[in-house]
C-alpha cells in the first residue's frame, strides 16, 4: 500500500496545478442561461484539450494523452483543489469514448475520438424511452435493415445535451427475439440527420437540460454500427459499466468539490460555529472522502485484474444520495434565503440533485446490481 | 499509488483467518467471555508463537513486521471477535511506548511484549469518558524523589492481566498542557483493579484506582507536562488499528447475513430475493466497503507519517463507528428472530460494535475534530 507520488507523478501534479491556477474559470453551474453555460463549458474543454488534459488515459493516436489511471486521479484531485468546472462533453468522455475504444473499428476510433476530445462534437446517450427506463431491454425504438443502412423510428427521452449533440449512442431493436436482450443493435446516430427532432424537456429546475428525441425514418449508415448487429446489449452494458465506473471517479471528484463549497458556504454565512452544522458538514466531507477512496481502491483493482467490476455501482449510488444530502444541508444553512432568487447559489443544485438518484441507473437498480452481482443474492426479476 | 495490501500481507491474512477459525472459534470466544478474565494463556502462547505481538514494533526493540501487517491481523482478530489482551497490548500500549517511551522503557517493555512474555494496556479515560486532553484529571505530584499518583481511571481494558499499564496523568494546568505519562509495572501498592460488568463481554474493562501510588522517577515517559503531542500521535495509530478490527467485524456480519438471506426461505423463496432484504444488504455492502477504504487509508497515513494522519484516522473512526453499529443492527434484522437469540453470534457483533464505537472517541467526537480540520 502506497499513496506517495513518484517523481514523475509529482512533476505532472505540479504542472497541472500551475496550469489550472492560471486557466480555470470561476463560474458555477446554474449561472446565467443554459446556452451561455454550454458555450462556456465547450470553450473550457477546448482549452483543457489543447493543454493535453482531456482523455488522459486514451490512446495517443486518437488524440488522448496515453497516460495512466494514476495521471487521471492526479488530474481529478487538482481539479478539486482548483474548484475547476467539468468539461462539457461528460457523456462522451465518460461513456462514448470508452465504448468506441472497446468496441469500435480502427476507422471508427479515428473518426469519432478526436472531435469528441476537443468538444468539437458533443455526444448524448439514447437509451431510455418513455416505456423503457430501468428495464432497458423493453425498448421499442426500431432499426430496420435496408441493406446498406438502417431506418430508425422511435423515441428516446431524458437525453442530456441532445440539443447540442452531434452524436447519439442509440440502442434500437433490429429483431424480436424470445430473450429481449437479443436482437438489439447499437448505432451512432448523427443528430443532424433528417428525421431527428429534439424537443426540450423542462425539468423541475425550470431549465431544459434534458430532451426528448424523436426519430422518424432516420437513415443510419451501417458504418455507424458499434459492435455486431443484434449484439447491442453487450455494447450497452460496456457503456453502463463505464458510466458507473469511470464516471464514478469523476463523481467522487465532484463530491469533494461540493463538500468544500458547502464548508465555504457555512463559513460565509457565519454558521460554522453551530455544532449541528459542524457535525453535518464533517459527515458529508467524510463520506465524500470515503467515496473517493473507494474509487482509488477500484482503480487499484482494475490495475491488478484489468477489468472494472460492478463495484462502480457503489460509487454512483453513494454519490447520488450524498449529493442530495449535501444540497439539503446547504439549503438548511441558508434558511429562508434559500428560497429566493438563486438561494445563495444552491437552489439549482438542490433541485437538480433529485435527478441524481434516477439518472444513470436508479438507486433501486444499483442496489439490485450490488445485491445480485457483488453479494450473489438471487435475482428478483 | 497502490491501494491494496501486498501479496505477503494477503498470505498473512489467509493464515491468520485459518488460525483464528480453529483457535478462536465462536465456541472458544463464548467460553472466554463467559468465564474468568477473558485471558487464555494457551491461546496467548499460540498468538505470540506466530509472532503477532512483534508486529509494528521496531526491530531495535525486538519487533518483526510493519504496522500494516498488524492492521491485517487486527482485521482478522475483529472478524473472529478475539477476546483478551491482544488489542490493548498491540493497539493501545505499544504505540504510546513507541512514541513516548524512554530508551530504557522501550528496550524493556517492547522487547518483553514482542517475545510474548508481557501484556500491556493504556489507562486513559476517567469517569467523564472523554478522549480529549481535557478529560484527564488523575493527579501526579512530586514526592519522595519520584511521583505520586492519585485518582481513578475507568473503562481500562484488560487491566487485570496487564504487566505494564501506561497511565495518562496530569502534573499541572488544564487541557493539553500538563499531560504526563507513566509506565507502571505490575500493580504497586495503592493501585487496585475492579473489573466492570460490560455490555460487550468479549472486552474486559476495569476501574483502576490509584490511591497514593508511589512511583520512581524513571517511570515517567518523557518530560513532565509535555506528553500530549506524542500521546496524540499514538492515539492516531490506536484509532486506525481499532478501525481495522471493526472493519473485520463489519465484513463478517455482512457475509453471515448474506449467506442467511440465500438459504432462509419464506413464502417459498429465499428471503434475499425480496428487495426489502437485498437492498438492506446492498447498503451494508456500501458501508463495509467505504469503512474499509477509510480505514486502510488511515492505516497507511499513520504508517507513512503523512501530513493528514490525524484527519484520516478521525474520518475513519467517525465513519466506521456508525457503520459497524448500523450493519450489526441490520444483521440482526435480516436474521429475524434467530438473530435475537443468545445462541446466535449476531449479538456478539452488535455488542462489539457498541463497545468499539465508544472507545477512542465516538463518531460525534471525531466529526468535531474533522470540522476543526476544515476550519469551520
Amino acid at each position: 500500500m502506497d499513496f506517495e507520488l513518484s517523481g514523475s507523478e509529482r512533476a505532472f501534479r505540479d504542472e497541472v496545478r500551475a496550469w489550472l491556477k492560471a486557466n480555470a474559470p470561476s463560474d458555477r453551474d446554474g449561472d446565467g442561461d443554459l446556452k451561455a453555460f454550454i458555450d462556456r463549458r465547450r470553450e473550457w474543454q477546448r482549452k483543457l484539450h489543447e493543454a493535453g488534459y482531456v482523455g488522459i488515459t486514451w490512446p495517443k493516436e486518437f488524440g488522448g494523452r496515453g497516460g495512466s489511471f494514476m495521471d487521471q486521479l492526479i488530474f481529478n484531485d487538482e481539479m478539486i483543489l482548483a474548484h475547476a468546472p467539468e468539461p462539457i462533453n461528460v457523456i462522451g468522455l465518460g461513456m462514448g469514448g470508452p465504448v468506441v475504444i472497446a468496441h469500435g473499428t480502427q476507422e471508427q476510433k479515428k473518426r469519432y475520438l478526436p472531435p469528441l476530445l476537443s468538444a468539437q462534437e458533443i455526444w448524448c446517450q439514447g437509451f431510455s424511452e418513455p416505456n423503457a427506463g430501468s428495464d432497458l431491454s423493453g425498448l421499442q425504438t426500431r432499426a430496420e435493415d435496408q441493406g446498406d443502412h438502417y431506418l430508425v423510428n422511435g423515441q428516446k427521452v431524458w437525453t442530456t445535451l441532445a440539443h447540442v449533440a452531434k452524436w447519439c449512442m442509440l440502442v434500437a431493436r433490429e429483431r424480436k427475439e424470445a430473450n429481449p436482450r437479443e436482437g438489439l443493435t447499437y448505432l451512432l446516430v448523427d443528430m443532424e440527420s433528417p428525421g431527428v427532432e429534439v424537443r426540450p424537456l423542462v425539468q423541475i429546475t425550470g431549465d431544459a437540460e434534458f430532451n426528448e428525441i424523436f426519430f422518424k425514418d432516420v437513415k443510419v449508415s451501417k458504418s455507424q454500427i458499434l459492435g455486431e448487429p443484434g449484439n447491442g446489449w453487450a455494447v450497452a452494458m460496456t457503456t453502463l459499466l463505464h458510466e458507473r465506473g469511470t464516471l464514478g471517479l469523476a463523481l467522487a471528484t465532484r463530491a469533494q468539490i461540493t463538500a468544500s463549497e458547502l464548508a465555504e458556504h457555512a463559513r460565509k454565512l457565519g454558521r460554522g460555529s453551530d455544532p449541528l452544522v459542524r457535525q453535518k458538514i464533517a459527515q458529508h466531507t467524510i463520506e465524500a472522502r470515503a467515496l473517493q477512496l473507494n474509487g482509488y481502491r477500484a482503480v487499484t483493482a482494475v490495475k491488478r485484474s484489468g477489468i472494472p467490476g460492478p463495484e462502480g455501482s457503489i460509487l454512483k449510488l453513494m454519490w447520488s444520495e450524498l449529493n442530495q444530502r449535501m444540497t439539503e444541508t446547504a439549503m438548511d444553512i441558508a434558511g429562508p434565503a434559500s428560497q429566493v432568487k438563486d438561494g445563495d447559489g444552491w437552489k439549482y443544485q438542490f433541485l437538480r440533485s433529485r435527478a441524481n438518484t434516477i439518472e444513470a441507473g436508479t438507486s433501486e437498480v444499483l442496489r439490485n446490481i450490488l445485491a445480485e452481482r457483488v453479494l450473489g443474492l438471487p435475482r428478483s426479476r | 499509488m497502490d491501494f491494496a495490501f501486498s501479496e505477503e500481507q494477503e498470505m498473512l491474512r489467509r493464515s491468520a483467518r485459518e488460525f483464528l477459525a480453529k483457535e478462536c472459534s465462536p465456541k472458544i470466544v463464548r467460553r472466554l467471555m463467559e468465564g474468568g478474565d477473558g485471558y487464555d494463556p494457551a491461546l496467548w502462547k499460540k498468538i505470540t508463537d506466530l509472532g503477532w505481538t512483534a508486529l509494528g514494533i521496531p526491530e531495535a526493540y525486538g519487533g518483526v513486521g510493519t504496522f500494516l501487517d498488524l492492521i491485517v491481523v487486527l482485521e482478522e482478530a475483529g472478524r473472529a471477535l478475539l477476546p483478551g489482551p491482544f488489542f490493548s497490548t498491540m493497539a493501545l500500549a505499544v504505540p504510546v511506548l513507541i512514541e513516548a517511551g524512554t530508551e530504557v522503557q522501550k528496550k524493556e517493555a517492547l522487547n518483553a511484549i514482542a517475545v510474548g512474555s508481557a501484556r500491556a494496556t493504556l489507562a486513559f479515560t476517567e469517569p467523564s469518558g472523554r478522549w480529549d486532553a481535557g478529560g484527564i484529571g488523575l493527579k501526579a505530584t512530586q514526592a519522595g524523589g519520584g511521583w505520586r499518583l492519585d485518582g481513578v481511571k475507568l473503562f481500562v481494558p484488560d487491566a487485570e492481566r496487564a504487566d505494564y499499564t501506561v497511565v495518562v496523568a496530569r502534573t499541572r494546568g488544564e487541557g493539553e498542557d500538563g499531560i504526563t505519562l507513566f509506565l507502571v509495572k505490575g500493580k504497586p501498592a495503592g493501585m487496585s483493579v475492579r473489573p466492570l460488568e460490560t455490555l460487550d463481554m468479549t472486552r474486559r474493562w476495569s476501574e483502576v484506582r490509584f490511591d497514593g501510588v508511589q512511583l520512581d522517577a524513571e517511570t515517567m515517559m518523557g518530560a513532565p507536562g509535555k506528553a500530549w503531542p506524542r500521546l496524540k500521535r499514538a492515539l492516531e495509530w490506536a484509532t486506525a488499528a481499532l478501525c481495522a478490527e471493526m472493519v473485520g467485524g463489519v465484513q463478517k456480519v455482512l457475509e453471515t447475513s448474506t449467506e442467511y438471506a440465500k438459504t432462509r426461505h419464506q413464502f417459498g423463496k429465499p428471503i434475499g430475493i425480496y428487495q426489502a432484504v437485498s437492498h438492506k444488504l446492498a447498503d451494508m455492502l456500501v458501508l463495509s466497503e467505504s469503512g474499509r477504504s477509510a480505514t486502510y487509508y488511515a492505516a497507511w497515513a499513520v504508517d507513512a507519517d503523512a501530513s493528514d494522519r490525524a484527519l484520516a484516522s478521525s474520518m475513519a473512526k467517525a465513519y466506521v463507528s456508525d457503520a459497524y453499529r448500523k450493519v450489526a443492527g441490520d444483521g440482526i434484522q435480516v436474521h429475524g428472530g434467530i438473530g435475537f437469540t443468545w445462541e446466535h453470534d449476531m449479538h456478539l457483533y452488535f455488542k462489539r460494535a457498541k463497545s468499539s464505537e465508544v472507545t477512542l472517541g465516538d463518531a460525534t467526537y471525531h466529526r468535531e475534530l474533522v470540522a476543526q480540520a476544515l476550519d469551520l
